[in-house]
């Protein structure tokens, strides 16, 4: 079933130079198209600076798209209101990178989590503090630690903090922006459990974005590859993994550090990823954008911008395919 | 948190004695009628403009009264001018730091371009002109003092403001579905109040100087009741025959003025952290 639903998403920044400078445009997501299906992982996989981010607030509602539609459950989340933006507010939650960034500092850890609650009116009183000392339970942490405040937790106790928060409002949809990246590696292994775990007795699904495709491998159902505010390519994770199209996917998996691989191919992965180029450095360019860092390009490539096209069961922007 | 701040604020010997000074200011205003020796506008006409003696410790003035206990009665003008116009200002720089900071666009605009124009305004030369026009009296002080210089505080929070708008913790409150009130009331206010108590310290001292100017120049706190600056007055007219008149006010706006600032600056190095790396 389908759950959240992208049409065309597009997020434009203008960049202004100075007070009388020519502004330019950024162009953090430009046409994404993603649907999450009920009780399945979507991953968005890309390099910083590729519009994953963005593309999580704006699904979340935090921010507004130039062009472009969010549905959630077949309604338009940006024209959502009154109950039915609450019912949305409770169905699609958030957990961010930074778990020290994401936590109140001045909010004890019962303030922050018994805030979904009061908002929404689901719970008060004594039932409060139950429903408080459940949440913490549920993502392994103990009801006597509600007291305490964050300074008072490491990186990886916050980080269930904030995964607490968003179960609260018995959510459908998680919105996890690279939950995992600043933690310990050990770390990372408990809260992707913990994840993993949750999925399964909460029937959630996730839109979980990530640059860490190892995690991804191994937590996703779909993955789309962003490149430059567009999805170049979108497949199951498996097949994506096991062979991928795009050539920037192919840069992308050459560049994941393998314990098994001999050191020869490590050098050779490491050496093929290129600098990164930002969407905002090609104004008014027709061709395809990862055009400077393809090592397959054509003549094709620098004059028109391949499209995203069904390719079986997955889908590709490249003019190769 | 509380204890690494006091560790570091006690290691500032400077802002520790302005600290206490203040205390001591505070527990001077409000004994002042229990320990000033006389009323403060109790005429002794047997000693008038007399040097400090036992009966009168800080002198007399021109009326014969009792120089200590004016001082005494005036801390308490001072000081409570100095509480109720930072306040004041306070309050207004927070609202519209407030406002400007969360909403941005047009309304931060015209907002901050208001504060542009107070800013420009020279302040004393307003206050004067409005006390003209309203006339004197403590209250009128109080709120005009108030209302001329918030300016600074909303631009602390409404830079603060900007800077909390993107934090995780708060964008997470928006999609828990808080209300903008509650937003900025539960996340945004209590974490940017820091700096914010540093400006309103410093501000206490500045209100301070700008009643004892205005009650010195006669448009402020208005004669019998004493306040330090209408004492200098007094002083001014008498200054070659009895300096104790002019000395000992003075000293107390000086002393006042510096344990303010002191405090301000010990506090406002040991909230931020940026600061403190420095040293």
């Amino acid at each position: 079933m389908e759950l959240l639903k992208t049409e065309n998403l597009k997020k434009h920044y203008e960049i202004k130079e100075g007070i009388l400078g020519k502004s330019h445009t950024l162009r953090a997501l430009d046409g994404v198209s993603i649907t999450v299906e009920k009780n399945r992982v979507f991953a968005i996989v890309g390099e910083s600076g590729s519009g994953k981010s963005t593309l999580a607030r704006v699904v979340l509602r935090l921010t507004k798209p130039t062009g472009g539609r969010v549905f959630f459950k077949g309604k338009e989340v940006f024209s959502l209101k009154g109950e039915d933006l609450k019912a949305f507010r409770r169905a699609v939650q958030v957990v961010f990178q930074d778990p020290f960034a994401s936590l109140n500092p001045r909010m004890s850890i019962f303030s922050t989590l018994s805030e979904p609650f009061k908002v929404h009116g689901l719970s008060s009183g004594r039932r409060l503090r139950d429903d408080v000392a459940q949440l913490l339970e549920s993502v392994g942490l103990k009801a006597e630690h509600m007291d305490r405040y964050p300074h008072q937790f490491s990186g990886g106790q916050r980080q269930r903090i904030c995964i607490a928060r968003a179960l609260a409002l018995s959510p459908e949809l998680i919105v996890a922006d690279e939950p995992l990246s600043s933690l310990d590696v050990s770390i990372q292994a408990q809260i992707l459990n913990l994840l993993t775990e949750l999925k399964e007795k909460r029937e959630l699904s996730y839109l979980f974005i990530s640059h860490d495709l190892n995690v991804v491998h191994y937590f996703a159902d779909r993955v789309a590859v962003m490149y430059a505010g567009k999805v170049v390519e979108e497949a199951g994770a498996e097949e994506l993994f096991q062979r991928p199209l795009h050539p920037y996917t192919e840069l992308l998996l050459d560049a994941v550090p393998k314990m098994r691989l001999s050191a020869g191919t490590q050098q050779r992965g490491h050496k093929r990823v290129t600098e990164s180029v930002y969407p905002e450095d090609k104004p008014g360019s027709k061709g395809c954008s990862f055009l400077p860092r393809c090592p397959k390009q054509k003549g094709i490539c620098a004059t028109e911008e391949p499209l995203l096209k069904e390719h079986g069961d997955r889908k590709v922007a490249c003019h190769l395919y | 948190m509380a204890g690494e701040f006091l560790a570091q604020f006690g290691k500032n010997r400077l802002a520790v004695i302005g600290g206490i000074l203040v205390l001591i200011l505070f527990v001077v205003a409000i004994s002042a009628p229990f320990v000033a020796p006389y009323e403060p506008d109790y005429i002794d006409r047997y000693h008038i403009l007399e040097p400090p003696s036992r009966l009168h410790p800080l002198g007399t003035d021109d009326l014969g009264r009792d120089v200590l206990s004016r001082i005494l009665y005036g801390a308490g003008v001072s000081l409570s001018v100095g509480f109720v116009a930072v306040g004041l200002s306070t309050l207004i720089g927070i609202i519209f730091g407030a406002i400007a900071g969360y909403y941005g666009g047009i309304v931060d605009r015209i907002i901050m371009r208001f504060v542009d124009v107070m800013l420009s305004i020279p302040t004393f030369f307003l206050i004067l002109t409005v006390i003209a026009f309203v006339g004197p009296s403590i209250w009128n002080i109080m709120i005009i003092i108030g209302v001329t210089s918030w300016m600074g505080v909303a631009r602390l929070v409404r830079a603060e403001f900007l800077s909390l708008k993107s934090r995780e913790f708060v964008l997470a409150a928006r999609a828990i579905g808080a209300s903008d009130w509650r937003i900025i009331f539960r996340h945004m206010l209590p974490n940017s109040l820091a700096p914010v108590i540093v400006s309103a310290v410093l501000g206490v001292a500045s209100a301070v100087l700008i009643e004892s100017s205005l009650s010195f120049l006669g448009l402020g706190v208005q004669p019998p009741r004493p306040s330090w600056g209408n004492i200098l007055t007094a002083g001014k007219a008498n200054i070659e025959i009895a300096w104790w008149l002019s000395v000992f006010p003075g000293l107390c706006i000086l002393i006042t003025v510096l344990s303010y600032n002191l405090l301000g600056e010990g506090l406002r190095d040991a909230l931020d952290p940026r600061l403190r790396e420095r040293r």
